[in-house]
């Protein structure tokens, strides 16, 4: 129990998909402008991510090396088509709200990255733990930017209106307004764990460390010179 | 054909995908570093971007329609941009070597890039016929193929800079990204003042 629950906290902190990962960051930066939206977004990324994770685990012995990335995609797909058609059935304000970033769920580099990082090398139950762990995580980041944009640029929280709009910085609601959230949330990061003497440098894409948690990396071919030089 | 100039223009500057719309942000970020690299992963965007709208609207309408398969585009959709990324390297390696060397490496990374998906998936929504989705999903590529020269600019300039501590890397290119999309913002309102809405 205590093995899991380490696993939980490190999708939550240590290893915080969105922060300390910088994978799907497209979602990340778009929904994070409204809290309700934000809360939405992360649980059906949280859903998927369970499923997706359990299934492919669950299935690891079975999914033949060469084309496991397609099967990957074909088990994410099925989850997020689900989770379409529930919000799409029940919730349409948020369907509305979350537009196309819901079937791009399928494409979101959490979901595949962690179907290739863990699911794929660990038992069904530690990743049912390991997903609930990225999904509270990639949840509670888009949250806390939700609250900052929502309440400065659009002056309300939860649709209550709290700051008139005449007072209102609307660009924070907008899309420069999402990339500077996000550019200070990490550098708060940055400096909160220098402060207790811990060094982190993020990376994005195809940067030092960017390669560890993208599920192409073994095709691509910049990887494959930079293992052969030795870099 | 002012229809198709409009979406062009949109596609372009007032609704671009990266900028504006937050698509495509891992490309963006991670490729923008060097300046031939940008160069190759946009030819390689506008590439694909416009085979997967052309293939994607076809399989929509003359397959998923008769067979009311409409719920499942997203995951046929992947699929289908997973196979012809497939196909065009495949090919490319074959018959182009030359435009093999230019976009080979970046086409796997192309397969998982929600910007792909995300057009395929708009030419639909929006009802756009066979030409319009072409159009759209090649001028999608152009806007992003900007973003990211213009970027990898805006970055050559960023190396010199010296932001406070905390800031370095990342953080301080996020800043910039977020200055770039404030003059993307300029645009808003033009395509209507030119194409009449």
């Amino acid at each position: 129990m205590k093995r899991k629950m380490q696993i939980l906290l490190n999708g939550i902190f240590r290893e915080n998909p969105v922060l300390i990962l910088v994978l799907g960051c497209c979602s990340a930066l778009a929904i994070s402008v409204t809290v309700l939206g934000s809360l939405g977004m992360g649980a059906a990324m949280t859903f998927v991510l369970v499923c997706s994770n359990m299934v492919i685990a669950a299935l690891r012995k079975v999914i033949p090396d060469k084309i496991r990335i397609p099967c990957y995609i074909i088990v994410i797909a099925t989850f997020v088509t689900l989770v379409e058609m529930i919000v799409k059935a029940y919730m349409q304000t948020l369907y509305d709200a979350l537009g196309i970033f819901l079937p791009l769920i399928v494409v979101n580099c959490i979901v595949l990255g962690r179907a290739e990082m863990f699911a794929s090398k660990n038992s069904v139950s530690d990743s049912l733990f390991d997903g609930l762990g990225m999904g509270i995580g990639y949840t509670l980041v888009l949250t806390c930017m939700a609250l900052v944009r929502e309440l400065f640029g659009a002056g309300s929280l939860l649709g209550h209106q709290i700051i008139p709009e005449e007072y209102t910085v609307r660009i924070l609601a907008q899309t420069p307004g999402g990339f500077f959230m996000f550019g200070c949330l990490m550098a708060l990061l940055v400096w909160g764990l220098a402060r207790h003497g811990k060094k982190f440098k993020p990376e994005m894409g195809c940067g030092e460390n960017g390669c560890s948690g993208c599920a192409m990396a073994d095709k691509c071919p910049g990887n494959e010179q930079k293992e052969a030089t030795g870099v | 054909m002012t229809k198709l100039l409009s979406i062009m223009f949109v596609m372009i500057f007032t609704e671009n995908y990266v900028l504006v719309q937050f698509l495509g942000i891992c490309p963006f970020m991670g490729v923008s570093k060097k300046f031939d690299s940008s160069i190759g992963m946009s030819g390689a965007v506008i590439f694909v971007m416009t085979l997967a709208s052309a293939a994607t609207w076809l399989i929509y309408h003359y397959v998923m329609m008769p067979l009311h398969l409409e719920y499942l585009s997203t995951i046929i959709f992947i699929l289908v941009i997973a196979a012809l990324v497939q196909f065009v390297e495949i090919f490319l390696k074959r018959y182009a070597q030359g435009l093999y060397r230019a976009l080979g490496v970046y086409l796997p990374l192309i397969t998982t890039n929600c910007i792909v998906l995300a057009a395929t998936l708009l030419n639909i929504d929006e009802g756009y016929t066979f030409l319009q989705s072409c159009v759209n999903g090649f001028s999608a590529g152009v806007g992003f193929a900007l973003a990211l020269i213009l970027f990898c600019g805006v970055r050559k300039a960023l190396e010199n800079a010296k932001p406070p501590k905390s800031f370095e890397g990342l953080p301080i290119t996020l800043v910039a990204a977020a200055l770039t999309s404030l003059t993307f913002m300029g645009f808003t309102g033009m395509a209507e003042r030119l194409f009449g809405g």
